[in-house]
């Protein structure tokens, strides 16, 4: 039973990994434009340098 | 795109875009000076040449296109104009239409809308880690094992559920301080009596513990809550979008120079400037100018109307031929085209009338749970004379009758069927609209703008002398009034060309003259040209002493509107016609169109009047209108419908926005309608099923946490799945 001292503080802390992940997400607006995104990503135009 | 591809220099293209990503977000979240609205982006390479077009403009600090929304939103320095860049968009090849930043307040619906999917993500983070704990108390975890499981369950589910939680308890509290019942009331009864039990099982080292049920139930519940929130603010940003559209400017005349102002600052006694094509923004009357006027969206009647000095005109007319300069009477708020708004607001609506499935259901519903809990705890307690077990039970009951599935089964499928309609060019306003479109049994159409487009065409060309059309060319080619430009194109399709004039002059409000081998050659309304006025739209031809020529015209019918009827007939319906337009042309259109039942001259109170009279004889009347005449009887109907090019006012006061030209999708969304709130219906019986099968396990205290949870997924996805299936 001891391997559960580890097991549980790792599945949680990676639960908490995936809601803060999550939460960053939505912070950033990534999700105002799904659409626009899902093409953008064919766009070479800022592959040398991201844009300012 | 004609930059060639290369590779990337970073190994990484992720890492190199994320700081980038986080820019542009901060800069999406400031208020944009200057929005566009582009409806016919679609592509990569719309954004990139659209945006690189706008950034090359030295007063454009930063620009980005949005494609879900089809807009862009730039920021500019103040020098920059925003028609300036509507040309420079337009320039490389894309439609562009200037928005109306204040109208776009979309900012308040979007934290409302991030709030929710916060909450909804704790919920569901939480409830993934409480549910590993719980399988493993249900695969047989027993002692200290499954005491730990449930103290570390309990310390993730309390904070969760305090947060996540929020949306039920305020709206239950603010049900219940009215003395109310609402669906939220069971539900924070079961989240709040599953932890209480659940920890007080805890304690006493308890077998049963639902700490992943209120979590579980709690995550189901905010995704319909959310649901149901994107569907009304993608919506509302429509609508919003169709309202910004109208930039509110007015050109006021101050000491003779002309100077571009906001409607809401001009003020009592102003002199505006209203140009041809242009919309009067106040009430008024004319100072100088002659013109005509049309008043469509007014009256209903398709004839433009002479305007001349000293003559009264509303707010909302459009004027047609020459620039008049007009002295307000009555600004904002007071203007009659307000005033008429206003009416609509008192005017009793169906929309206020109507309960939606969703409160039927909650209303049997709640008080039913709560009863049948109460007894389940009261005889398990006279029974046993133990309070743990009563309160067990009756937590139990609660959680497995609590609606996960009711609370699902309305938005999945109204988000569904909006979405449909969506990309048929339909907007659905409001949340009980496709509900109250089912039930339809009577369409009433407006005519002018909605039926027809208000565009005229001629109709007797063909019976016309070649000459005078051909002169008849001459004179219209030159002018923008809306019945020139339809004897032109008509002349130009029939492959007339134009005679050789002189001296061509246009006669605000009355015509076009000229020259024409030394005679002089008049077109324009029957008064000026010496004719007896036609009962229908007509011009009149006058060549030198000659008897007047009539050119007739009809109104262009809509696209659509012959399937339309056709269809909404076909299905059964009853199709009337209700104009303010006069007998004949009302008469003509209701022949064309097979329409049994047509009412003409009709004054807006008679429209709003005829329709409560049908709603009173139980029939559920569909309105489908454009005008400031129609405000009202969109209100009063049981469901409305009004196209986009409407006034703001009808658009406000109906439930359905038709975005395209086309009337086609009317007949469609009522048999969508009708599909969802049957799939609604079914939703509500798979629900009470797993209530049925559930329920008496749980009053006869065999109901495990795992059950609970089984009922409560399944019943949900089974919900889901259905909504899905909407066609």
């Amino acid at each position: 039973m001891n391997i559960l001292t580890y097991l549980i503080p790792i599945s949680l802390i990676l639960g908490a990994v995936g809601l803060v992940a999550f939460i960053y997400t939505v912070k950033s607006n990534q999700y105002d434009d799904p659409e626009g995104d899902a093409r953008r990503i064919l766009s070479d135009d800022y592959d040398d340098k991201p844009k300012q | 795109m004609t930059v060639p591809m290369r590779p990337s220099p970073s190994a990484c293209p992720a890492c190199a875009a994320a700081p980038a990503a986080e820019a542009l977000a901060e800069r999406a979240l400031k208020p944009a000076q200057i929005a566009l609205s582009l409806p016919t982006i679609h592509c990569s390479a719309c954004i990139s040449k659209i945006e690189r077009g706008l950034n090359a403009h030295p007063g454009v600090r930063g620009a980005r296109v949005n494609l879900t929304l089809k807009r862009a939103s730039i920021d500019a320095a103040p020098e920059v104009s925003a028609e300036e860049l509507r040309t420079l968009v337009e320039g490389l090849g894309f439609e562009a239409h200037e928005l109306d930043g204040a109208s776009l307040g979309a900012t308040a619906t979007g934290r409302a809308g991030r709030d929710l999917l916060m909450r909804l993500a704790v919920a569901g983070f939480a409830s993934m880690n409480v549910m590993l704990l719980s399988v493993s108390v249900w695969s047989g975890a027993e002692d200290a094992t499954r005491d730990m499981f449930h103290w570390i369950s309990a310390a993730i589910t309390l904070p969760a559920i305090a947060f996540s939680g929020q949306p039920f308890f305020r709206n239950a509290w603010a049900a219940l301080s009215k003395g109310r019942l609402n669906m939220d009331v069971p539900i924070t009864l079961a989240i709040v009596l599953a932890i209480f039990t659940s920890l007080w099982e805890t304690v006493l080292s308890g077998e049963h513990a639902y700490f992943d049920a209120a979590l579980a139930l709690t995550f189901f519940l905010l995704a319909g809550r959310y649901l149901d929130h994107r569907t009304r603010a993608i919506a509302r940003s429509a609508a919003e979008e169709l309202t910004a559209l109208e930039v509110p400017r007015a050109t006021r005349l101050q000491d003779g120079v002309e100077a571009q102002v906001n409607i809401a600052e001009l003020r009592l006694g102003d002199l505006i400037l209203v140009r041809p094509g242009g919309r009067m923004p106040v009430d008024g009357e004319i100072v100088t100018g002659t013109s005509e006027i049309d008043r469509s969206l007014l009256t209903g009647e398709t004839l433009p109307v002479f305007a001349g000095e000293g003559q009264a005109v509303s707010a909302g007319e459009v004027n047609l031929t020459g620039p008049l300069t007009v002295r307000a009477t009555a600004v904002g708020a007071d203007t009659s085209l307000h005033r008429m708004a206003d009416l609509v607001a008192i005017a009793e609506s169906g929309r206020s009338r109507y309960t939606s499935l969703a409160d039927k259901a909650a209303k049997l519903y709640a008080p039913g749970v709560h009863i049948l809990s109460a007894l389940s705890f009261l005889g398990w307690y006279l029974y046993t004379w133990d309070m743990r077990t009563a309160l067990n039970i009756a937590a139990a009951v609660l959680i497995i009758t609590c609606p996960c599935a009711l609370g699902l089964a309305v938005p999945a499928v109204t988000t569904a069927a909006s979405g449909r309609l969506f990309r048929r060019g339909m907007l659905i306003k409001h949340e009980t609209a496709l509900e109250r479109l089912a039930q339809v049994d009577t369409v009433v159409f407006d005519k002018t703008g909605t039926l027809t487009t208000g565009t005229p065409q001629l109709t007797n060309l063909a019976a016309l002398p070649r000459r005078a059309v051909e002169c008849a060319l001459a004179l219209a080619q030159g002018s923008s009034h809306p019945l020139a430009r339809a004897i032109t194109t008509a002349a130009r399709d029939g492959g007339f060309a134009a005679t050789q004039l002189t001296d061509v002059t246009e006669v605000p409000g009355y015509g076009t003259r000229a020259l024409w081998n030394g005679q002089e050659v008049r077109l324009g309304r029957a008064s000026w040209t010496g004719a007896a006025p036609l009962a229908e739209t007509a011009s009149f031809l006058k060549i030198g002493d000659q008897a007047p020529l009539a050119f007739i015209f009809a109104d262009r019918l809509r696209p659509g509107a012959a399937e339309a009827v056709e269809a909404l007939k076909s299905s059964g319906k009853t199709v009337i016609l209700m104009s303010g337009d006069t007998t004949p042309a009302v008469e003509a259109l209701a022949l064309r169109l097979g329409i049994p039942h047509w009412v003409a001259e009709a004054l807006p109170a008679d429209k709003s009047a005829r329709i409560q009279a049908l709603s009173g004889e139980g029939a559920h009347v569909l309105m489908v209108g454009d005008g400031l005449n129609d405000t009202a009887a969109l209100a009063a109907a049981h469901v409305s419908i009004s196209p986009a090019s409407a006034l703001d006012a009808a658009r406000v006061a109906s439930d359905i926005v038709l975005l395209g030209n086309d009337l086609t999708p009317i007949a469609a969304a009522c048999d969508t309608a009708q599909s969802a709130t049957r799939r609604i219906r079914e939703n509500f019986r798979i629900a009470t099923i797993y209530n049925m099968i559930a329920v008496p396990l749980a009053v006869a205290g065999l109901a495990t946490p795992l059950i609970a949870a089984l009922a409560m997924s399944l019943s949900s996805i089974t919900v889901s799945l259905n909504a899905l299936r909407l066609r």
